[in-house]
């Protein structure tokens, strides 16, 4: 049983002329098994909670804590992160030229798991789950991410997300860019990943087609850097209803 | 906001020089060539060919001075390649290379004897053949090494450099009518040498001639790869790795004269440079003569820059006399190190050092495979991998 804990969180990042506060004071508890949607419009911090979360250097956390079981994660580098349980499916995935997908996957395992995994069941294990979400075998000998379509880097996000099983999974915008038969593959990539290993997950979204295929214990909206209202699968729909102008015109 | 940070746009930088040098004052061909050492006057780093090279610390090996007493030891692994040694003039000696600079010519002039590798017509050589050239610390050397590889002989020749001192030195590539030669030049020099050279080849009809350079250790090295056409219908490949640290000045020169139709010519270099100093060059010159109907080229050459203050001068110039070619191209770049692809491995619990160690073997990976010599490709590997780890510590 893992938790990631979000308490008090503020987050900065330099601009060009000054500091922006991006988010202000955010308050999240994600427990294993448990699917947390964050949604909110463009702009309102989304990503900056999942990449702050991560450790990019970009982002400097100005207070607040985040901790996983109890162990400080913002003291962390940003390996230490993922090899303490933490997994970020990102948006826009970066090339990683000359470097095989086999040679990444294995050399990510190996990092998280502390041991070099048994080349024949992860061979084996590499390529069930590459079938299942509709990947060709020669995916594995080309470039991390290289000249990969939109919909090739969300599935090969996934497919770390089944290898690397972590405890916690943050899903930035996973749905972003992907027709309805490759966000159905992706979905249940997802959720296969969580009844098999009970992960705790994130999922920050733009839209709600995605929570017809991953359906979230709770649903936390997002404006302006903090949460503004959370509540139960039900939120969602209404959002779907009346989009997210309730929140935008209580700012003004 | 994300988007900035998200959209890795690759610093990519080329020395304004390039844009230029793409439209020379005069052709290629017109550069001097000699045996003269006269010819050559002492360059004063103004020079087109010694505008990116240190001359102020050449002084020394460019006078015109002998070679040293125990300067340099020659070992060749099969001696049963070794033929009587050619002086000036004699044999294929002075078909191929005829010296382009100071250095050259400095090579030439003070090699009475050149020792002369002839590698056997229709003779396939299943094993490489070594040649491990070691210099003595505080001496000067001048070398001529002609490598002769008769109508279908296919092999592979190793060149390996290592210790230190100051040397110029030739070697001079005759590739017979429809042999296949790989010649490899490893520079590995203790950090004080100095290694000046040019290496030309005259590649016969229907004969492949690869070289490959590959280039980590020495205080100045400068490689000279220069290609000819004896006959139609030859392939060359001209390859290069090199890993510039601090203070190292790694340059490297090719110049693919197609002077004969339907040949090819492919030159890949890629190099990564660490530390404060580092400095690598690359010049790739193309010239596709009237005559060169059917040619087909591309040369390419890339840099990845480790650190801060590391300088990658990149300058690629292509001239085409015919309208008749089957392709010409080339392309340059030189990029900082990507840091939004360390964030992503390392995102998968991979440790920073790890993590570049694995974007560098990737960018190099390409060339690499080109290389395709197990021979070569495993210790370079290692080699890079350990210049890494120096980096690491550094």
């Amino acid at each position: 049983m893992a938790t990631l804990e979000i308490r008090d969180l503020h987050v900065s990042v330099d601009t060009e002329n000054d500091t922006k506060e991006i988010l202000k004071g955010v308050n999240l508890t994600v427990r294993s098994g448990e699917t947390h949607a964050i949604m909110g419009p463009n702009g309102s911090g989304k990503s900056t909670l999942a990449y702050s979360i991560a450790g990019h250097p970009k982002y400097a956390v100005t207070s607040g804590t985040v901790t996983l079981d109890g162990e400080d994660v913002l003291a962390m580098s940003v390996d230490e992160r993922a090899r303490a349980g933490l997994f970020l499916a990102m948006q826009y995935p970066v090339e990683v030229p000359g470097v095989t997908v086999t040679n990444f996957l294995r050399t990510a395992k190996t990092a998280v798991s502390g041991e070099a995994p048994k080349l024949r069941t992860w061979t084996k294990d590499v390529k069930a789950a590459m079938a299942e979400l509709r990947m060709d075998n020669d995916f594995a000998e080309r470039g991390v991410n290289e000249g990969f379509s939109g919909g090739e880097k969300k599935r090969h996000e996934i497919l770390q997300l089944e290898l690397l099983e972590p405890k916690i999974a943050i899903l930035d915008e996973t749905d972003s860019g992907l027709d309805v038969d490759a966000l159905r593959i992706v979905s249940e990539g997802v959720n296969r990943a969580q009844g098999k290993d009970n992960t705790g997950v994130l999922l920050i979204t733009h839209y709600t087609r995605i929570l017809r295929y991953i359906k979230p214990d709770f649903v936390h909206v997002f404006v302006d850097g903090k949460v503004a209202e959370e509540g139960g699968p039900e939120l969602a729909e209404r959002l779907e209803e009346e989009g997210y102008d309730r929140f935008l015109a209580a700012r003004v | 906001m994300l988007n900035s940070l998200l959209t890795s746009s690759p610093k990519t930088h080329i020395d304004p020089a390039a844009q230029l040098a793409a439209v020379p004052e005069k052709s290629r061909a017109e550069r001097t060539a000699s045996f003269d050492v006269a010819d050559f006057p002492m360059p004063h780093g103004r020079e087109e060919d010694w505008r990116f090279t240190p001359v102020d610390r050449l002084t020394g090996l460019l006078a015109d001075e002998p070679t040293d007493e125990g300067a340099m030891t020659v070992e060749v692994s099969d001696s049963s390649v070794i033929a009587p040694p050619l002086a000036a003039g004699e044999g294929v000696r002075g078909t191929a290379l005829i010296p382009g600079d100071r250095a050259s010519a400095l090579a030439h002039a003070h090699s009475r004897k050149a020792l002369h590798l002839l590698l056997a017509a229709d003779t396939e050589y299943a094993e490489p053949v070594r040649v491990q050239v070691r210099g003595a610390q505080g001496k000067r050397s001048n070398g001529h090494v002609v490598i002769e590889a008769g109508a279908n002989a296919h092999a592979l020749v190793i060149l390996e450099h290592t210790g230190s001192g100051e040397h110029t030195a030739n070697v001079e590539v005759v590739v017979g009518d429809g042999a296949h030669l790989t010649v490899v030049s490893v520079q590995q020099w203790a950090d004080d040498a100095i290694h000046l050279a040019q290496h030309e080849a005259l590649v016969g009809r229907d004969a492949t001639y690869r070289h490959i350079a590959v280039t980590l250790g020495g205080a100045i090295v400068r490689i000279n790869a220069n290609v000819k056409y004896a006959g139609p219908g030859a392939d060359a490949t001209l390859l290069g790795v090199y890993f510039a640290d601090a203070h190292q000045h790694l340059e490297h020169r090719t110049y693919i004269d197609h002077n004969a139709p339907r040949c090819k010519s492919l030159v890949t270099y890629k190099g990564a440079l660490q530390g404060d100093g580092a400095h690598s060059v690359w010049v790739g010159d193309v010239l596709i003569g009237a005559e060169a109907e059917g040619t087909d080229t591309y040369e390419l050459n890339r840099n990845l820059v480790l650190t801060d203050g590391a300088r990658a001068d990149s300058v690629p110039n292509l001239e085409i006399e015919t309208g008749d070619i089957a392709g010409a191209g080339h392309a340059s770049s030189t990029g900082r190190f990507d840091d939004e692809q360390l964030f992503y491995l390392q995102a998968r619990g991979i440790p920073e050092h790890e993590a570049r160690r694995l974007v560098v073997r990737g960018f190099f990976a390409d060339v690499i495979n080109k290389i395709g010599v197990p021979d070569v490709v495993d210790p370079l590997m290692a080699a890079i991998d350990e210049e890494l780890a120096v980096g690491d510590t550094a």
